[in-house]
């Protein structure tokens, strides 16, 4: 889905050069008990890529898991449709884990505190720490990611995308034009 | 984006007829998220919290109504349960005055079980709440069809093309109108075999291949949804005696192993060990009947889910 872009923030070099440098500001703590999980959509690809230049960087293997928050959204009473559901893969405990949970963009804090809830109900992880490759600002929620790409306060009539190879044949962030209803 | 969340506006659940392919795709997609859900440690999600459905059931069934209560609290929604025995309704209360009376206590879905076809479709009418169709007589049983559709294409994959025989009772049971509309709309082939007093009488209509024999069915089918023969039929004269059904009718491994398939066995329960399907075989490793009882609360909670969308106050 491609849409009019307003500007771009970073091309494809410039994507893969910030997710390795959050990948090597993950290495610099303590990684030995990490487990990555990608929210869904966008943040799956990208949680793939940081576990992988991880890989590359300390030879260290990561396990990789993914959820979908929609059951725990807390804008059920005031939509209208319900929105589409994807899978949720978590294929190993998260009990005593330090997550890395990844997500493309963060906004107003709502989808991480409802991917919080949602992986409470998975285990209990010894701690859990957020990556966003752009924070767009307007927190709603007291949420603040523990590793970001770049910070770019949007204005009431855009918003950020984050297109990735895997889903949006293209890498590269974009400030687009918020779609009208 | 803003197609996808189109492909499924409906307010009830009344049945499969009508349903496109890629609104039943969507719910069995949806589904299969919920599936995850129940495998997990914590068997529940806050989805519904504050949604109150009441499960009328006027009519006995045990696994029905187990799976909507036990889907309907996995969503954490609050579950209350009515059954006719032992309310109003012996006291002369009209339907519509019964379920009137329960949406004034201010429920939001309504799961209705009822003899009399149609039953969903006049709730509609009377109350605001989302109707949902646990089983109207003998018109459909949509969750059982879409469960059923469920476990076919988690075993086969697309079943676009793919044949699937309903066997027996075709004219007093509610699960072959919902398997053929929703397997129809999905693109599967779909026969039915039974005796010809089983067989109901516009069954030509729908679009299905007939077969009187056994043997035909066998022959024309992969997966085999075989139907329980209900005891009380007998009486009404409508087959000799259960041996005759099952020497006739019955799925057995005998019959089975004459043809070289990879069969998938079906049943939507209870079953009758013994009258239409050999303990061999219900327990066997073609059969898939009891993923069909474990998707059936996925797919309820999915419908749940998919139904509680409302408007903006």
């Amino acid at each position: 889905m491609k849409s009019k872009v307003k500007s771009q923030l970073l091309d494809k070099k410039g994507l893969k050069d910030t997710i390795q440098r959050v990948a090597e500001n993950i290495i610099s703590t303590d990684i030995s008990n990490v487990v990555i999980i990608g929210m869904q959509t966008r943040g799956v690809p990208i949680a793939e890529r940081i576990a992988e230049m991880i890989r590359k960087k300390s030879g260290k293997k990561m396990k990789v898991g993914v959820i979908d928050v929609t059951f725990y959204r807390d804008d059920f009473r005031i939509r209208l449709k319900q929105p589409e559901i994807q899978l949720s893969d978590i294929p190993f405990s998260i009990d005593e884990k330090d997550i890395i949970l990844v997500d493309d963009v963060i906004y107003t804090g709502r989808t991480v505190r409802a991917a919080l809830a949602a992986l409470m109900d998975y285990g209990r992880p010894s701690s859990i720490k957020l990556v966003s490759l752009v924070d767009r600002g307007h927190r709603e929620l007291p949420i603040q990611p523990d590793f970001n790409g770049l910070e770019h306060k949007t204005k009431s009539d855009e918003e950020i995308q984050v297109r990735v190879e895997e889903i949006d044949g293209e890498d590269g962030i974009f400030v687009v034009p918020i779609p009208k209803k | 984006m803003k197609n996808k969340n189109n492909v499924f506006s409906r307010r009830h659940l009344l049945g499969l007829e009508g349903f496109t392919g890629r609104e039943i795709t969507h719910i069995l997609d949806t589904a299969r998220s919920f599936r995850e859900v129940i495998e997990r440690p914590i068997k529940k999600v806050p989805t519904l919290t504050g949604i109150t459905v009441v499960n009328c059931f006027f009519e006995a069934s045990t696994r029905t109504r187990i799976s909507f209560e036990l889907a309907e609290k996995r969503l954490s929604a609050d579950p209350v349960n009515f059954s006719s025995s032992g309310s109003s309704v012996s006291k002369g209360e009209t339907l519509r005055d019964t379920v009137r009376n329960i949406e004034a206590m201010k429920i939001d879905m309504v799961v209705i079980r009822h003899a009399s076809p149609g039953v969903p479709l006049f709730l509609t009418k009377v109350l605001d709440a989302a109707i949902i169709n646990a089983g109207d007589g003998s018109h459909e049983h949509p969750t059982q069809g879409l469960l059923d559709i469920y476990s076919m294409r988690e075993k086969v994959g697309d079943l676009k093309g793919k044949k699937v025989c309903l066997i027996g009772d075709i004219k007093h049971g509610r699960v072959p109108l919902s398997n053929i509309y929703g397997l129809q709309a999905l693109g599967a082939e779909v026969g039915v075999c039974g005796p010809p007093t089983l067989m109901p009488r516009f069954i030509d209509d729908v679009g299905v291949k007939v077969f009187t024999r056994i043997d035909e069915a066998l022959e024309y089918a992969d997966i085999l949804n075989v139907l329980r023969i209900q005891l009380e039929r007998q009486k009404g004269g409508l087959f000799p005696t259960l041996r005759e059904y099952h020497d006739q009718y019955g799925i057995t491994m005998a019959r089975l192993e004459r043809y070289k398939k990879d069969w998938v066995i079906m049943h939507p329960g209870p079953i009758n060990r013994g009258v239409e399907i050999e303990t061999a075989v219900a327990d066997g490793d073609y059969s898939i009947i009891l993923d069909q009882v474990t998707n059936g609360v996925a797919i309820r909670m999915a419908v749940l889910y998919l139904l509680s969308g409302r408007e903006i106050d």
